[in-house]
């Protein structure tokens, strides 16, 4: 894709950009560039600055030091509503809309077309919703109201929002996320169907292939700093990685020896009335199964079952050589099996307690003497495991709220490594966290499985899933769809099979 | 926002010195307030330094106290229980009812904890199994409970309790030392025990800062949920026997708006409303003060109304003191 | 959902009809349009504090000062009947000072962050304790209130008591605004997703301010209505009717999380305590059932409300989707 000629001047300006908030150094001294009809990338690891500057430009942060420009002239955004009629408007990670409202409403919040009286003109606002909404190829009823719609189609009414309100700059903060493949193609067709608008795009993603495919220039943050900006098509992806970390990095996974050993955990016949069905498979000392699949494939939804936080309806699953009974997460930590879950934030950290704490909270019973705590038990147990994980902090007392996303990961994982498992499931084990902190991950996966731990890795990264695992198992609509094997294993079959698409003959 | 570039790398051997903490602390706050009011009261009537009259004053926060332990916990655990003044009014009922049919002190008792723990069984069924929200489903079970002891006893009382019953709210266990003030020191070191020594205590602060992460670490959170609502109707119950005792008559508007005494003390103790942390010997302190503070007002002659007032402003004022210095700071 | 009742409001108005209908097997005098126009009459205070309430729900909060307001704001009405003022000032000074005390608990919540629940139930006691202070505590019994004081509540105008009226005039004002104003549907944003409500420039504490002054108001002039009705004011006139407020939201299907609600629903839930009070005489249950029929009925209803309301989880199986 070739860049077409800049205009002479960016719609949006931002320069000087500072903020700070207690403790820590958000962004110094940044700048961005955001120009009519391009898309602009910005690239940064986690806690790079990205969503500080996005909350800067709608309004919700005031920077202590600075410019924006809109068109030359200096503005201020006091407030959201000031970014707004500036004609910058957000489209957020999690789709920030209001679940209870109508997808017209959600479209007008804030403008909604009045009568004469000064009352909310229904009748207009729905007509002026299913225009917009045809404007971008979304079939959508007006009046249905949000909790009815998937989370593509929130994103569409997203985006209608930012139509509705004329905006200038439209940022995309992760918005393939949680899209599945098809999703992700018509959304790009929509970028480009706002970039011929004559919109400005920035476009925040961790995803290399998509930056490529989308965007015409890139802006590079690093701790807070400004690092380099440029077109798209000057650039290499090594070029941008080394931008990002600092040094170079190659997507080099870790070599393993593939040793494989008895069988520890068998699933037969896992079935679950609304979530997945007929699963089948058995796990071995030592291997990493990769589980492959479309977000909302059962990947998880299987897992959590093996953990005993859904319930099966039938089959039955065996650890070593006994019938496992699982009913509740407490069971299943006593027979050996633990989960990473997916979302750290909800289900992985105890944010509010300490480090320690949190380390020891499903090994409890160890380091307890009938019910009552051991606390040198327990701060020797959680010594011992975040050492072993390279975690960094002040201290063990300290609370986990504070650390770094990358440092929260590794607390959870340390917690679950304590309760000494024998399988063990991580649920995207390197979602969201930065490619220095990823690499970590990925040989310390390698390592337990050369420990003889069995892993099994829900990743929806084909390189990571490619790079990782002995063995991979594609779902697809709640069902085993392939399972692949040595040469087998090719980004092409996996896509294939996740999708439902015939093998090419 | 990353810290990772402002962190040593290596993580220190030792926690924050525990005395350093103490000293900074809320309860460190408390101490002060209470030692305060203990002077004021001295200098403000000259009948408050006598052994017997400080015994008095403890009754004013021993029934509540002992609530407050329990409600403590179940605000940690991210929860609450608006019903307990109305669990007392149908355990007292219950109490009645039992005496009226001519059964003695042991049946009495029995019957009153047996109710409290009832009531706070079916609250707990309602949250932690139906998965309700608990302010919702105390706010109803605070109005059928005491609808119960209404539709009980309408507008009649019962009275006529046994001596023996007395003791439990009038008798003393050594010199100046009541019942109520001894069962409430022991229950102190209980649940301070159990808040901060033992594994419950600590999936208790697990579910209030994050249940779902706590389900996800094998801690049976409806379970826990269920055992804290249980904990509360049994200390309801045991406060019904004690005021019931100390008043030898159950109405069916006994301890009206104590509930919000209840939850005055816990958050006056440095519990977080919205749950996650606060601690057993913050809110005995905050028991303390309150207990202080109204026996001052009594013997000032100030209206109990007028009390409320202050307890309303105290509960206020404690949360938003804080809360406006550090916004000044800012 | 906004303009259509969904089948929440219309189960709650059957289930009216039919305990009127049970009702009426029996005591057919009970259903004579003059004894419904009573029981409205009767429930209309619910009501406007219920709508009041409903507002405070929807943006995530709760008011348990409503009652003491109530109190508070109609002892002050009385008084100034008895200093002379008259009635056209003492209507909008209830008004006035009920928006002022909600204001109180708004300021609360949006500048000092303080959770709702413990700012209204510290406020609760202060204001009870207010009405003490200010009166001390003797009661104002009718005698010392003047006619015009009394009669304005329970002049028949088109066949209904002006109280009526006000309640009808103050659902027709709900409807509109929150229905057809900006600021109403703020409300519904700021309940349903405060994060996002601030990225489309709704200020979440403001709109819980307003919600409360709101509140406030229609206690307040709901303060007049009653003391003027039953023509006595004491400390403890409406003791504990802010539990019967937060029941008839509940019942009315008013999610307590926020940001889901309609008038239909609160006005109905109301109307179900209402017809159950003045039933009950009737029928010969003492009144003390009140209090246990309505804590039955909350918790009914929000059992009800969450099996109603318990996502409808995403389902991956083709063939279960066919099946749900």
């Amino acid at each position: 894709m070739t860049a077409a000629p800049l205009p002479p001047q960016p719609v949006l300006r931002l320069s000087g950009i500072s903020k700070s908030f207690p403790g820590v150094r958000a962004l110094s001294d940044v700048q961005l560039d955001l120009y009519a009809g391009q898309v602009t990338a910005l690239i940064g690891e986690n806690g790079a600055g990205k969503s500080t500057i996005v909350k800067v430009l709608t309004g919700i942060y005031q920077p202590d030091a600075g410019r924006i420009e809109v068109d030359g002239a200096q503005v201020q955004f006091p407030t959201a509503d000031a970014a707004a009629r500036a004609g910058v408007t957000a489209i957020h990670q999690e789709t920030v809309l209001f679940d209870e409202l109508t997808v017209a409403e959600n479209i007008f919040l804030g403008h909604a077309p009045r009568t004469r009286l000064g009352l909310i003109d229904w009748v207009a606002m729905e007509a002026q919703a299913r225009a917009l909404l045809d404007r971008i190829g979304a079939d959508l009823d007006p009046r249905l109201t949000l909790r009815e719609l998937g989370i593509a189609s929130k994103h569409l009414v997203a985006i209608a929002r930012a139509l509705s309100i004329d905006a200038r700059v439209v940022i995309m903060d992760e918005p393939t996320a949680a899209l599945s493949h098809k999703e992700i193609h018509e959304l790009y067709e929509l970028v480009e169907r706002l970039k011929a608008e004559g919109k400005a795009i920035l476009f925040i993603s961790h995803k290399f292939d998509e930056i490529f495919r989308i965007a015409d220039r890139y802006t590079v943050f690093r701790d807070g700093a400004f690092i380099g900006a440029g077109a798209m098509a000057d650039v290499t992806e090594g070029q941008l990685v080394q931008m990002m970390v600092g040094r170079s990095v190659d997507q080099i996974f870790p070599k393993r020896a593939h040793n494989i050993g008895a069988p520890v955990l068998t699933v037969a016949g896992y079935s679950h009335p609304t979530e997945f069905e007929d699963i089948n498979f058995t796990l071995h000392r030592g291997e990493i199964l990769g589980f492959y699949g479309l977000v909302g494939a059962g990947r998880s939804e299987v897992m959590q079952a093996l953990f005993g936080i859904t319930k099966p309806s039938k089959g039955a699953c065996r650890i070593g050589d006994g019938v496992a009974v699982i009913r509740s997460t407490a069971e299943a930590i006593a027979q050996g099996i633990v989960y990473v879950p997916e979302d750290r934030g909800k289900q992985g950290a105890v944010k509010g307690l300490p480090i320690f704490q949190n380390v020891t909270l499903p090994s409890l019973s160890r380091t307890s003497r009938g019910g009552f705590l051991r606390m040198a038990e327990e701060f020797k147990l959680a010594r011992d495991y975040t050492r072993r994980l390279d975690l960094r902090a002040a201290s063990l007392d300290q609370d986990v709220g504070l650390l770094s996303g990358g440092n929260q990961q590794k607390v959870v994982i340390a917690k679950w490594l304590a309760t000494k498992p024998r399988v063990i499931i991580l649920d995207e084990p390197t979602k969201g966290i930065d490619i220095g902190s990823k690499a970590a991950v990925h040989d310390f996966m390698a390592e337990l499985a050369a420990e003889g731990l069995a892993v099994i890795m829900v990743s929806s990264e084909i390189p990571e899933i490619l790079g990782m695992s002995d063995r991979v198992i594609v779902m697809r609509e709640g069902r085993i769809a392939a399972e692949l094997t040595g040469s087998d294993m090719t980004p092409e079959r996996l896509v294939r099979a996740a999708a439902g698409i015939a093998e090419a003959a | 926002m990353s810290d990772a570039s402002h962190t040593p790398r290596i993580i220190p051997d030792r926690l924050t010195s525990p005395l350093t903490r103490a000293l900074r602390s809320w309860e460190a706050l408390l101490v002060v307030v209470a030692v305060a009011v203990f002077i004021a009261n001295s200098i403000a009537s000259p009948y408050f330094l006598d052994a017997w009259n400080l015994s008095d004053a403890t009754f004013n926060f021993t029934e509540k106290a002992m609530i407050a332990f329990a409600m403590a916990m179940l605000i940690i655990a991210g929860e609450i229980d608006l019903s307990v003044a109305s669990i007392i009014a149908l355990a007292s009922t219950a109490m009645g009812i039992v005496m009226t049919a001519g059964f003695g002190t042991p049946a009495i008792v029995a019957t009153g904890i047996g109710v409290g723990v009832l009531c706070g069984a079916l609250n707990g069924f309602f949250v932690a199994r139906l998965g309700l929200p608990s302010i919702v489903v105390t706010i109803g079970t605070m109005s059928l409970f005491r609808g119960i002891s209404y539709i009980v006893l309408g507008d009649q009382a019962f009275t006529g309790y046994p001596d023996s019953f007395a003791y439990f709210g009038q008798g003393y266990v050594w010199w100046v030392f009541s019942f109520e003030l001894v069962l409430f020191a022991a229950l102190a070191l209980g649940f301070y025990v159990l808040l901060h020594r033992t594994n419950f205590g600590r999936s208790v602060y697990a579910i209030g800062n994050n249940p779902m992460a706590a389900l996800f670490s094998g801690i049976r959170v409806n379970r826990v949920r269920f055992i804290l609502f249980l904990l509360t109707g049994l200390m309801s119950g045991i406060a019904a026997v004690c005021l019931t005792s100390r008043l030898g008559s159950t109405r069916p508007s006994i301890a009206t708006g104590m509930e919000l005494e209840v939850v005055t003390m816990v958050v006056l103790g440095g519990v977080n409303i919205l749950g996650g942390s606060g601690t057993i010997p913050g809110v005995v302190l905050a028991a303390v003060i309150m207990g202080l503070v109204t026996f001052g007002f009594g013997l000032l002659n100030v209206p109990g109304i007028v009390m409320s007032i202050f307890l309303g402003l105290l509960l206020i004022g404690v949360i938003a003191v804080p809360r406006l210095i550090a916004r000044m700071r800012r | 959902m906004n303009r259509l009742l969904k089948s929440r409001e219309v189960l709650l108005a059957l289930a009216i009809l039919a305990l009127l209908a049970v009702i009426a097997t029996r005591f057919p005098a009970f259903i004579a349009p003059g004894n419904l126009t009573n029981v409205f009459n009767d429930t209309a205070p619910l009501i406007i504090l219920a709508l009041g309430q409903m507002i405070v729900i929807l943006t995530k909060c709760i008011d348990l000062s409503v009652a003491a307001t109530l109190a508070l704001c109609g002892m002050v009405a009385a008084m100034l009947d008895g200093a002379g003022v008259p009635l056209a000032l003492i209507l909008p000074a209830a008004l006035v000072l009920g928006a002022a005390l909600g204001a109180v608990n708004g300021l609360l919540v949006w500048k000092v962050d303080i959770p709702p629940i413990v700012v209204t139930l510290g406020t609760m006691t202060i204001y009870r304790g207010i009405i003490f202070l200010i009166s001390d505590g003797r009661w104002i019994n009718a005698h010392q209130m003047t006619a015009g004081f009394k009669d304005l509540p329970r002049t028949e105008v088109l066949g209904l008591h002006v109280m009526s009226w006000i309640a009808l005039a103050v659902i027709g004002g709900a409807y509109v605004l929150l229905n057809r104003t900006a600021l109403g549907r703020s409300f519904f944003a700021v309940g349903g997703n405060p994060h996002a409500a601030v990225y489309t420039g709704i200020d979440v504490g403001r709109m819980q301010a307003v919600a409360f002054v709101l509140s406030g108001a229609l206690a307040g002039l709901t303060g007049y209505l009653w003391v003027a009705r039953y023509a006595v004011a004491y400390v403890d006139v409406a003791g504990g009717f802010e539990l019967d407020v937060v029941a008839a939201c509940v019942i009315g299907g008013v999610a307590i999380a926020g940001g889901a609600g309609s008038v239909a629903g609160a006005v109905l839930g109301a109307l179900f305590l209402g017809v159950i009070k003045n039933a009950l005489p009737v029928v010969g249950i003492s009144p003390f059932w009140q209090l246990a029929i309505s804590g039955s009925a909350i918790i009914i209803a929000v059992a009800f409300n969450a099996r109603q309301g318990r996502a409808r989880g995403r389902i991956i199986l083709k063939s279960a989707e066919h099946r749900a």
